[in-house]
């Protein structure tokens, strides 16, 4: 029951969460004795293109399972355009558009029966229904392919057509969980390219799931889940400039003597993580040609680059993002 | 106009989700013909096989054919079978992941349930119907409200079973285990309802008969069997030799039966699936 004080502050910031496209305030769930998510806290704003990122297990599947209303937060609220997942169901599940990581249409169907199953799903009549189809099939570019059954289109073609399916309601917000897996490179950017393309014309906000780091690049901001918790939130750019400087990243046969020999007779600020040396804000690229010079025995490849994600993630939980499935 | 203020029709998706399963048996030829075609065989296997060994007597003083008297019997393994075969595609779309979409749809569980229930229930009547197209070769002449009658006990007796397999199906991960859980459930019915051997007496006695008599007399498939039989057939079969179940009693029993069932499988997918928190 919302305390007095719990509704007061709902009615009193309601033109603020107007804004606000989804609020995951204090989110945990668990499986059995494993806790899939722990006291999760963000928000994301609406018109925003946001990833959600983490390596596999570390929750984000469970967090989209959750906003998709498919299970039901056992700790913490959700809410959707300030409608609670667990009060307001159907008024959330209007306002989504779903597209699961596992494919969500019929096989045996056609495209456009398909479409016509989901339109009934949603409350379209038959006219605006037959609109909205014309008009989805057109923007993702498979109106040639009404006729065809889903079976025997390539997996690119049908990611695009399950987009196109996820749209026909018009929904506020777009969630798609992973939704590149299992795409090759060029059918990958297609996606991206028409899931941007969505949202600058709609004003759409879109969250999605990924655990690519390139793809997580691309968004406006990112959430960053490990182990279920959150452990990074904001926008790429600002996330890697945190770090400062250059990345060294050195690779050895024998890490942990090198390591131990760089702590004594350096001032370097050095991480060994999973095997490998990394010293973090460097300003100066002699740096590397110096300890290339003077550890040369020990040395097998030594690098140095801007801060990747990846770099935000290890810097944020001590260990690498392809390391911890 | 945004999506969120269109209001869904419950009929509208019942008669589309219902389409589907029409649309999707029929276009698997092969369970078209596994459905059909096993329960037929079977029928004319036993029932040529054993004619000359098994006639049974029917209250007019004659008897009648095994062929003949297993007919309504196959009919209802017709139905069996369609409706395994039609509940089975809950698993299949939980693991395709096209539940998952129809459950974050703004449908009640209830359109879900009447929309896939109530196309099992069609598919498994459609294919009664054809076998019954079987029944030429037997002696039999129907009056059109006799023919409209069996159709109205095949839909009522499909339905149950659909409920039936739904029920079980929902909570099952794999189509394996889904088939083991109706060999368990469903053949036994089957076997135990008047299709292959009819209900003993009681009072004999005998113990075992005892105990058949009751299992069969509660299991609302012999109810069903009956009605097709008593539908089918002018003549009732004797019951000096066997116990018959009155046609009002039968009817009452096949319609509450379907009803507690559709209820059952109302209240079982409330509850959410493992497969769907792994």
């Amino acid at each position: 029951m919302p305390t007095c004080q719990g509704m007061a502050e709902a009615s009193g910031v309601s033109v603020m969460s107007e804004q606000l496209a989804i609020e995951f305030r204090g989110l945990s769930f668990h499986y059995g004795d494993r806790q899939a998510l722990k006291q999760v806290t963000f928000d994301v704003q609406a018109g925003e293109l946001f990833s959600l990122l983490g390596p596999n297990g570390s929750g984000k599947t469970t967090l989209f399972r959750l906003l998709s209303t498919l299970i039901v937060p056992q700790q913490g609220s959700l809410s959707v355009f300030g409608n609670d997942v667990r009060a307001s169901a159907d008024a959330v599940r209007h306002d989504l558009g779903v597209v699961f990581q596992s494919p969500g249409l019929d096989g045996k169907l056609t495209v456009d029966e398909n479409f016509a199953v989901q339109a009934a799903l949603y409350g379209l009549s038959k006219a605006d229904s037959r609109a909205r189809i014309a008009e989805v099939s057109d923007q993702l570019g498979v109106a040639d392919r009404l006729q065809d059954h889903v079976d025997e289109l390539s997996g690119g073609l049908r990611r695009r057509v399950e987009l196109a399916k996820s749209l026909l309601h018009r929904p506020r917000l777009l969630i798609m969980d992973e939704p590149t897996t299992g795409l090759d490179p060029s059918a990958r950017s297609d996606v991206w390219n028409y899931v941007h393309q969505l949202q600058q014309s709609t004003g759409m906000t879109v969250f999605m799931t990924t655990h690519l780091l390139e793809e997580a690049d691309r968004a406006d901001r990112i959430a960053i889940l490990n182990e279920g918790e959150l452990v990074a939130l904001d926008q790429p750019d600002a996330l890697r400039s945190e770090l400062g400087g250059d990345v060294i990243t050195i690779m050895s046969q024998t890490p942990e003597q090198l390591i131990e020999q760089l702590k004594d007779e350096t001032e370097l600020e050095l991480q060994l993580v999973d095997g490998t040396i990394r010293i973090l804000g460097m300003s100066d690229a002699a740096v590397v040609s110096e300890l290339h010079q003077n550890y040369k025995a020990h040395i097998q490849q030594i690098s140095v680059g801007k801060p990747s994600l990846e770099d935000v993630f290890i810097a944020r939980t001590g260990h690498q993002f392809w390391g911890t499935s | 106009m945004r999506g969120g203020s269109s209001k869904v029709s419950f009929v509208r998706v019942v008669q589309s989700l219902a389409w589907r399963e029409l649309a999707r048996f029929f276009r698997q030829r092969n369970r078209v013909i596994g459905a059909i075609g096993t329960p037929l065989f079977m029928w004319l296997l036993f029932g040529l096989g054993l004619d000359r060994s098994f006639s049974v007597a029917t209250s007019a003083d004659t008897n009648t054919s095994f062929l003949e008297y297993y007919f309504p019997g196959s009919l209802v393994l017709i139905l069996m079978f369609t409706a395994i075969y039609t509940t089975i595609s809950v698993i299949e779309d939980r693991q395709a992941g096209f539940l998952q979409g129809v459950l974050v749809a703004p449908v009640s569980r209830h359109a879900m349930v009447a929309g896939k229930v109530l196309g099992g229930s069609f598919i498994a009547m459609l294919q009664g119907i054809l076998f019954l197209a079987a029944a030429l070769f037997l002696d039999v002449s129907w009056s059109l409200s006799q023919f409209a009658n069996l159709v109205g006990v095949l839909f009522i007796a499909s339905m149950m079973m659909t409920c039936v397999g739904f029920s079980f199906a929902w909570r099952m991960e794999s189509t394996q285990g889904f088939h083991a859980i109706m060999n368990l459930v469903l053949m036994p019915m089957w076997l135990l309802s008047g299709a292959f051997f009819p209900v003993p007496v009681p009072g004999t006695g005998q113990l075992s008969q005892e105990i058949l008599h009751w299992v069969m007399k509660v299991n609302p498939l012999t109810h069903v069997v009956a009605l097709v039989r008593d539908l089918m057939y002018e003549d009732r079969l004797s019951e000096v030799d066997f116990w018959v179940p009155s046609l009002t009693i039968s009817v009452l029993v096949v319609i509450v039966s379907t009803v507690l069932f559709y209820a059952w499988a109302l209240r079982i997918c409330q509850r959410p699936n493992s497969g769907d928190l792994k």
